[in-house]
């Protein structure tokens, strides 16, 4: 299953929860910022990817299916 | 002739802790009256107490919350806080535009990527103090000779303070945190602060390497910060690096130690040991009581906090909501401890959670390795640990091997 991703960077308080969760999808840019890892935006199948939205003490990410 | 109908009297809050890792008995009140409930606090004010799990992180979300200590009304736990409030806060205690602009600026070091990074070097330190104590011992006082100095030189060297004014500035936190009067915090404050000032004045003078350096020239210097607002984040970094790991140092080590069972399963399979730190976070929850106030009135779990009600998070009852932790009172790491709130929720999230996760891995590991003896070298129930009006933890841990 592909999933859409999104973050919001302007919520984003860096607090690396996300790239804790799942390291094989998020990361953090030079800002300390979420960010995604190329060729992960859409998950890449990982099942941590919905833990890692609800570990976000700020809610900045968002997780969707896509077909 | 009526009779009386009184409610029976609030739970004062908070309390000591009769076992130094487990809630005091007291607050079992608490943890039946999820997810909220009523407490007293040593003013004699009532506050709300959130004390269900789900309910504390969608609160600790939610920016009707306050964390500005300036503001009238809002709650204090001690009298200690009370006398922080004469000064302007940083990070924690700032809400708003300014807090979001000042915790931007703290943020790239102390990345998850920053602290991965940082752990060949932070066991280096862990590797030289263990060196030392075991050349000085048996027997050792853990809390002095390892628990401490582990984070505070971590801290010193990445804020650039100088670590041989260690004694003086662990000093001025112990008085700050649980000095004895209201007046030795306030005193303790001032002097951390005119020697941070002084340090900094050496610092724009001649730059050092350090996150201060980096703040004084690329952010002072651009207007970004100003001198009052450096000085005060300076303070809350080297307080907040230093005596939350500490803590958990001591207190993980102690809890360790009177559960044989579980230390021997994590010294057979050290993969164990990050699981294992997130559970020790969540049953240990040694920053228990996080303080806000209602900005306006908020509709929640059948009843509404007004707008100007204080708001307390006790952690150690939270991240124990059986509802999300079956037998949470068990130290079990092979439950799925996430999404405890020890290191908070919300915007305010602990700012070094990345690095404390470093350091206690590094710390306990290492620890357990050198020293398949260690034991502790005192009854268990004698060795003096911090009362609840503080961060948690042992104020001495005597141990031999």
């Amino acid at each position: 299953m592909r999933m859409r991703i999104d973050i919001d960077k302007d919520r984003c308080i860096g607090a690396g929860q996300c790239a804790l969760t799942a390291p094989s999808v998020f990361t953090q840019d030079d800002e300390g910022l979420s960010a995604l890892l190329p060729g992960r935006e859409d998950g890449g199948g990982d099942p941590m990817v919905k833990e890692a939205a609800r570990a976000c003490p700020v809610g900045a990410i968002t997780v969707s299916e896509e077909d | 002739m009526t009779q009386s109908t009184e409610p029976p009297p609030l739970v004062s809050f908070p309390q000591n802790r009769s076992c130094p890792y487990h809630p005091p008995a007291a607050y079992d009140t608490l943890r039946a009256a999820r997810p909220l409930t009523r407490v007293r606090l040593y003013d004699g004010r009532p506050a709300w107490i959130v004390t269900g799990r789900d309910l504390a992180r969608d609160l600790l979300a939610d920016p009707r919350l306050s964390t500005d200590r300036t503001r009238p009304g809002f709650p204090v736990t001690t009298p200690r806080i009370a006398a922080l409030r004469d000064r302007r806060p940083v990070l924690l205690g700032v809400d708003g535009p300014r807090h979001r602009a000042q915790r931007r600026m703290m943020i790239p070091s102390f990345t998850l990527k920053r602290a991965t990074e940082l752990r060949p070097w932070i066991q280096e330190i862990v590797d030289r103090l263990l060196d030392e104590m075991i050349a000085h011992g048996p027997p050792a006082e853990l809390v002095r000779s390892f628990a401490l100095p582990v984070p505070s030189m971590v801290i010193c060297a990445l804020l650039g303070v100088p670590y041989d004014d260690h004694e003086f500035f662990e000093e001025q936190s112990r008085r700050l945190l649980r000095g004895p009067t209201a007046e030795d915090t306030r005193d303790a404050r001032d002097r951390l602060q005119e020697y941070l000032d002084a340090l900094i004045d050496r610092k724009q003078r001649e730059a050092g390497e350090g996150l201060l350096d980096e703040l004084i020239q690329q952010r002072l210097q651009e207007g970004e910060l100003d001198r009052e607002e450096l000085t005060a984040l300076a303070m809350i970094l080297l307080i907040a690096g230093h005596e939350t790991t500490a803590n958990m140092i001591s207190l993980g080590t102690y809890t360790l130690l009177l559960h044989p069972e579980r230390l021997a399963e994590l010294r057979a399979d050290p993969s164990l040991l990050p699981a294992a730190v997130e559970e020790l976070l969540r049953l240990l929850s040694i920053a228990d009581g996080l303080l806000r106030q209602a900005t306006e009135d908020i509709e929640v779990a059948g009843t509404t906090i007004r707008a100007g009600d204080g708001v307390i998070f006790s952690t150690s009852v939270i991240n124990r909501d059986e509802d999300v932790y079956p037998d949470p009172d068990t130290l079990d790491w092979h439950r799925p401890a996430r999404h405890h709130v020890a290191f908070g929720f919300g915007i305010h999230q602990c700012l070094g959670q990345n690095l404390a996760r470093a350091e206690l891995e590094i710390a306990l590991r290492t620890l357990f390795e050198r020293l398949p003896g260690l034991r502790l070298a005192a009854e268990p129930d004698e060795i003096p640990f911090k009362p609840g009006d503080t961060i948690q933890g042992m104020l001495e841990l005597p141990v031999t091997w």
